[in-house]
């Protein structure tokens, strides 16, 4: 049987499924239960609110499929069928199928406010000598892109690492290398947006971030993500939230507005 | 349990993973011989009801067999002398199922321990417990970590008189390597050494006399370091520990240096990557060697030391044997930690040797890897020529008998990834044959010598071990499913059986309460090499499993998942 044959006839399938079981009145989500902002199990983060969006126009009610997000968490939950969407995952991912990106953020520098550092280059020369926080991944050979950014420019002595891990007993576990800059146990940390972006507004000490130059590093390191749903390969479900996408985007961007996500593709942040 | 096994004190029992102090995997059992092996039958099979990589060795003590599995870490007692073998009881730890998610490589548990009437075992979720070997009762669990800090535990407990001694896994996440001693008797924690950190921390004190220069100092395990970076510095203890009753040492290797890549991490990374030799009661160590300073391939160095008296240059000499991921056997004598001789068994050319002067590995600047640059034919692959699956060595032939890995690794640049919610960017690794095509090796090497005598080639990597007995047989198994015996001497295949999973465990023989030889092997595949089927990988996905799913895209269709022990016998 030919890939397009087969593809028609498991569309065929499904239809027929659907005819005899009628529409599925839920939406599985498979969703971290403790890593805001993105979300937890009391359903606080962006991506919660974002299903509830998307839910709300497929007719369906929101259920959620909870798992840490680790090595493996596609393969246990959205392709082991506990649940068919993630609400977040870069539109270059290669486990499943993606929709269109519905935002792109980047990499940011968190400061104090009161340090008036203004980094605004991963170039400048003060990063030689001041305390440098980054999000560690613990993969081989893997880590987040200004990790290897600053190792390419020899700078390592002054680079502390924060596992995106963190201890998962306490709530949040990635706020904590926003914190450490607040509590000047580092200058300066380079952290993934809408994790800088939240814990910025929240946090007591008055922090900024900052985007920073390049944004990308040749050959190939970059710093801005376009992010995007994901479903199972041959879901017609991707289509249907392609749509809805296309249709929320402003919804959504105010969502994303509220939880201060730092944008880097003219939504407003 | 025996310092080393000779066929004169063989008393048909398996009282540990690893057969005796001295880690020979070696049985003086001769019933089933190089004669008789045409007619070794399947008499009896027991499913284990799980699913994931089965890589533990059954014990047999008295009239009882003990089985863990992978998590959820059931323990199985089987009672020998009812027909087909009755389950006598079962105990059920329940850990945490979260553990599953930090675990870096399939799920897996290599094995139990026996002593003092007590079984041992240890949890993905850091507990180790003992239970009594006749009733299944709990008699002691104790907490040695935290899955929520990314640290599991996957070794098989060592016991070493009355202590029981564990270490820890987790090196990809951010944990710090330890090895503990418990107390057999009630589980109490009597010390730990870690791998990284101040002196202090590690056990090193003034009894502390390494042989190489590069070794010695103030604190290295903190100065070998970027500022902190020892604190999360991994060095995993996950592999084998063993013992040598004149001296009162312990030796066993730490794993890679972690979390960091390799050009974040300037410096040895003290003591990732190295051989321990520790006072077995008070954990002091008396000398170490970094095998692999500043690694940046993944060789962990927690392959067993076996312990033998070797006759070199005509002088007697007690070494330690250790067949190393990096590609080279290493005899080391075992009292001050020199090395006498490093020779490669298998394809190796990211290391250009071990200087005998100055101890130290010797780099290849071409193969030297760093994200974002393309490295091609990287040998050995990041599981090494060998891996975890233990060696086992014949005092009636002098040969070490290596089951092992062919596998070479390009880096192909970068791709982009996503955890915890966050972008990050690694190196596209793929993993493949190495020279001749075929990804598996069994070597039977002359460690007075230091060379190989015979190979045989396997079409997939052997991840099983080896089992050697005094019959003058060698036990293995391959991950597509087939329980072998070859003979001991020239390698000759005398025996097949082709089991309902690939093999990953190491192979045991015991002698039953009817007197009679058995042989046990414990089928179930998965791992690092079998995760392809026990985790039903996408094998178009080339880079899953860190790169290790390009090599064993095939392996769907050679076997299938799930845990069953066959035992044979004549």
């Amino acid at each position: 049987m030919s890939s397009r044959c087969k593809s028609a006839a498991l569309l065929l399938a499904a239809a027929l499924a659907l005819t005899a079981n009628a529409q599925p009145k839920e939406l599985r989500v498979c969703s971290d239960p403790n890593n805001l902002p993105f979300s937890n199990q009391k359903e606080q983060g962006f991506e919660n609110r974002i299903a509830q969006l998307v839910a709300r126009d497929l007719g369906m009610k929101v259920s959620y499929y909870w798992f840490a997000q680790r090595r493996g968490f596609a393969r246990n939950t959205l392709n082991a069928n506990k649940c068919d969407v993630i609400m977040g995952v870069p539109s270059s991912y290669g486990m499943a199928s993606v929709t269109r990106p519905y935002y792109r953020s980047g990499y940011v520098f968190v400061t104090r406010r009161d340090r008036r550092l203004n980094v605004t280059s991963l170039d400048d020369p003060r990063l030689h000598t001041l305390k440098i926080g980054v999000q560690m991944i613990g993969n081989d050979y893997a880590n987040s892109p200004p990790a290897h950014a600053l190792a390419n420019r020899g700078i390592v002595r002054n680079v502390s690492g924060y596992l995106v891990y963190g201890d998962y007993r306490n709530d949040s576990p990635p706020r904590r290398i926003v914190d450490a800059v607040a509590k000047g146990e580092v200058d300066i940390s380079a952290v993934w947006g809408p994790t800088a972006g939240y814990f910025v507004k929240q946090s007591r000490v008055p922090l900024v971030a900052t985007p920073f130059t390049p944004q990308i590093d040749l050959p190939f390191l970059p710093f801005v993500f376009d992010i995007a749903m994901a479903t199972r390969r041959g879901d017609p479900l991707r289509e249907k939230l392609d749509a809805i996408i296309e249709k929320r985007q402003r919804e959504i961007d105010a969502i994303l507005r509220q939880y201060g996500v730092p944008r880097f593709d003219g939504g407003l942040s | 349990m025996p310092a080393f096994t000779t066929g004169a004190n063989e008393d048909g029992q398996w009282l540990s993973v690893q057969k005796d102090y001295a880690n020979t995997r070696f049985s003086g059992l001769t019933e089933i011989n190089l004669t008789n092996i045409d007619q070794l039958k399947a008499v009896t099979t027991f499913s284990t009801g799980v699913t994931a990589g089965h890589e533990a060795t059954p014990l047999v003590v008295g009239d009882s067999m003990y089985l863990v599995t992978p998590f959820p870490n059931v323990l199985y007692a089987i009672d020998l002398k009812q027909p087909g073998g009755g389950t006598k009881w079962v105990y059920r730890p329940n850990p945490d199922p979260a553990s599953q998610g930090v675990a870096c490589c399939d799920v897996v548990n290599r094995g139990a321990a026996y002593a003092n009437g007590k079984v041992i075992i240890n949890t993905l979720d850091d507990h180790t417990v003992a239970v009594d070997a006749e009733t299944g009762q709990e008699l002691w669990n104790t907490k040695l970590g935290d899955i929520n800090r990314g640290e599991t535990i996957t070794m098989a407990p060592f016991v070493v008189k009355d202590k029981v001694l564990v270490g820890n896994s987790g090196g990809e996440m951010g944990v710090r390597g330890w090895i503990s001693a418990l107390d057999v008797n009630t589980g109490k924690l009597l010390w730990r050494a870690y791998s990284t950190g101040p002196d202090s921390d590690v056990l090193i004190g003034p009894q502390f006399k390494p042989f190489y220069k590069m070794d010695q100092g103030k604190d290295l395990g903190v100065h070998t370091w970027p500022p902190e970076a020892w604190k999360t510095g991994g060095g995993t203890v996950w592999g084998w520990v063993s013992y040598d009753p004149e001296t009162n040492l312990i030796f066993y290797g730490t794993g890679n240096p972690g979390p960091w890549n390799a050009d974040q991490r300037p410096g040895d990374n003290k003591w990732s990557c190295t051989l321990f030799a520790r006072d077995a009661d008070t954990g002091q160590a008396r000398w170490a060697y970094q095998i692999g300073p500043h690694d940046i391939y993944d060789y962990d160095a927690i392959n067993e030391s076996t312990l033998l008296d070797l006759t070199l240059d005509g002088v007697k000499r007690k070494v330690l044997v250790r067949a190393e991921r990096d590609g080279y056997v290493y005899v080391i004598d075992r009292t001050n930690g020199q090395v006498l001789s490093a020779k490669p068994f298998g394809y190796v050319n990211s290391t250009a040797g071990v200087d005998l002067k100055t101890g130290q590995l010797i780099p290849v600047e071409s193969k030297k890897t760093q994200v974002g640059k393309v490295v091609r034919d990287i040998c050995p692959a990041a599981p090494g020529t060998k891996d975890w699956q233990p060696t086992a060595f014949s005092p009636r032939t002098g040969l070490l008998y290596i089951t092992h890995q062919n596998l070479c690794m390009d880096f192909e640049g970068v791709e982009a990834n996503y955890i915890a919610g966050t972008p990050f960017v690694g190196a596209n690794v793929k993993m493949y044959a190495g020279p001749g095509g075929h990804r598996g090796e069994v070597t039977a090497w002359d460690p007075a010598a230091g060379r190989a005598v015979w190979k045989i080639r396997e079409r997939f990597p052997v991840w099983s071990g080896a089992l050697a007995t005094a019959g003058d047989l060698v036990f293995y198994g391959t991950m597509d499913g087939w329980a072998k015996a070859i003979d001991a001497h020239t390698g000759a295949e005398k025996w097949k059986f082709k089991c309902g999973s690939g093999i990953i465990a190491p192979p045991m023989t015991y002698r039953g309460p009817d007197g009679k030889q058995y042989v046990a092997f414990l089928a179930g595949v998965g791992g690092w090499a079998g995760a392809i089927v026990s985790g039903d990988l996408d094998p178009r996905d080339g880079s899953a499993a860190l790169g290790m799913v390009n090599a064993m895209a095939d392996l769907k269709q050679a076997t299938t998942k799930g845990g069953m022990l066959y035992v044979f016998s004549l």
